[in-house]
């Protein structure tokens, strides 16, 4: 049976991890094949690389720290962040890179997805979006997310969004829900499991993460496939073989955590 | 010392996989060159896309025929196992042949998220020196969307809505679904028994 995944984010800025709240506010983490290596051996099922910086300012992910990673990682990776043609994707999944995660350039020019999944095939295509509920009740896209000073709401209802991206060709979908992003009280299971109801590509749950039963509760109340998080991560608050025990003990299947000797 | 070529059909993953041989402390070739192909000591068809442009990629070169003739060892790996077998759904495409079966698309069935995609069980079928050191239950990655049914050259299965070859053997000829390159210690494991062939 396949298993689900606990994916930690790492946000990436000149070459090193950084950390923030609700987009804002970075300091330095470390080094970034220090702390891949570092969840690898903690049991990451995967890790995702966001360039906070590349997509805003129209800068290119640079490659020298995506092959860096690739060299040393012996878990799947994706990279997120300023990926805006074939020719970016190309040059980080060159890299060693499995998968790419396009948000705002593909609300920008949509057939970006089709040319990825084309060029590449669907399984290196993750469509992230950035979606908050509006006080009509509608939950809709938020573009540029990644610099508060550019953020802006879109008319894009999200799970208009969410079908039109499948049919273009994602392989994965990340909901980073922003109305529970970094406040740490819980998933958006509402706004999750709406989605989940109408995505037949796998789906990661972004944004709220502050306890092992937010992990519990969006496994088995919103069905998502993998759970993203970063701060209680990054921040020592859930040590992730204990969350994966955990999880288990729920009926939750996980990978064990940890090398096996 | 294993003289190792990997074949270039056009998978990103190419990369991925020369990195996990140069941890085991293997440096391995690229090339599309038959005469450097032939005379490697185990060849990988590392494979991620669709299966009718790497065939063609292959045919292109002559390298079907290459790959064909072989008789040292050679793994396929994700899409490049799908190539080894006789047919694949995916664009109604000939494949090599050089193992028993199809490759099929996954159910299209509401409750099977497809791409599988994460980390699943391996189920061991068949002893072999490919799976020395992997246990019943063992976890690799996947990513694919198409699979092969198993059967008698399967070694070991894995499940996604039914059971599917994960890891398949004919002589010389070894293929594994899921991506050693990105399978942790277990994948490290695999990729070792493969070069000890």
């Amino acid at each position: 049976m396949l298993t689900r995944r606990i994916i930690p984010c790492l946000d990436v800025r000149d070459g090193q991890v950084v950390k923030g709240v609700r987009f804002r506010d970075h300091v330095v983490m470390g080094g970034i094949v220090e702390l891949a290596l570092r969840y690898r051996d903690a049991g990451a099922d995967e890790l995702v690389f966001y360039d906070i910086t590349a997509s805003p300012e129209g800068r290119r992910v640079d490659r020298d720290w995506v092959e860096r990673v690739a060299r040393v990682l012996d878990i799947p990776f994706c990279v997120a962040g300023g990926i805006r043609s074939v020719g970016d994707a190309r040059e980080v999944l060159y890299a060693g890179a499995d998968k790419v995660s396009v948000n705002s350039p593909a609300l920008e020019r949509p057939d970006l997805i089709d040319e990825l999944s084309v060029a590449f095939g669907v399984q290196c295509v993750v469509v992230g979006i950035d979606s908050l509920r509006d006080e009509d009740g509608c939950w809709r896209v938020r573009q540029y997310s990644g610099d508060p000073d550019r953020t802006r709401a879109l008319p894009r209802d999200t799970l208009d969004w969410v079908r039109e991206a499948q049919q273009r060709g994602a392989g994965e979908i990340v909901l980073n829900c922003m109305g529970s992003d970094g406040v740490r009280d819980g998933y958006d299971i509402e706004q999750l499991a709406r989605v989940r109801e109408i995505c037949s590509v796998p789906l990661v749950a972004s944004g709220g993460a502050g306890a092992v039963r937010h992990f519990v509760e969006v496994f088995r109340e919103a069905g998502v496939d993998a759970a993203l998080a970063a701060s209680v991560f990054h921040a020592g608050d859930i040590a992730i073989p204990d969350l994966k025990r955990q999880l288990a003990e729920q009926g939750v299947p996980v990978r064990e955590s940890g090398r096996r000797g | 010392m294993a003289d190792v070529v990997l074949i270039d059909a056009g998978g990103t993953n190419i990369g991925s996989v020369q990195y996990a041989l140069q941890r085991l402390g293997v440096d391995a070739a690229m090339s599309g060159d038959p005469m450097r192909i032939r005379a490697a000591s185990h060849v990988i068809l590392p494979g991620v896309g669709a299966a009718a442009p790497g065939m063609a990629r292959l045919r292109m070169n002559g390298l079907d025929r290459v790959v064909r003739e072989l008789e040292q060892p050679v793994l396929g790996v994700c899409l490049g196992m799908q190539l080894l077998f006789e047919h694949s759904e995916e664009g109604d495409t000939a494949c090599l042949g050089v193992v028993p079966g199809v490759v099929r698309h996954f159910p299209r069935d509401a409750d099977l998220r497809v791409p599988h995609m994460g980390w699943n069980r391996l189920h061991l079928e068949r002893d072999d020196v490919l799976l020395r050191g992997v246990e019943e239950g063992d976890f690799a990655y996947f990513v694919h969307s198409y699979a092969a049914a198993t059967g008698p050259h399967v070694l070991a299965s894995s499940e996604h809505g039914s059971p599917f070859a994960a890891v398949v053997r004919k002589n010389n000829f070894c293929g594994m679904q899921f991506h050693p390159e990105r399978s942790a210690d277990v994948g490290a494991r695999l990729l070792e028994n493969f070069l000890s062939l």
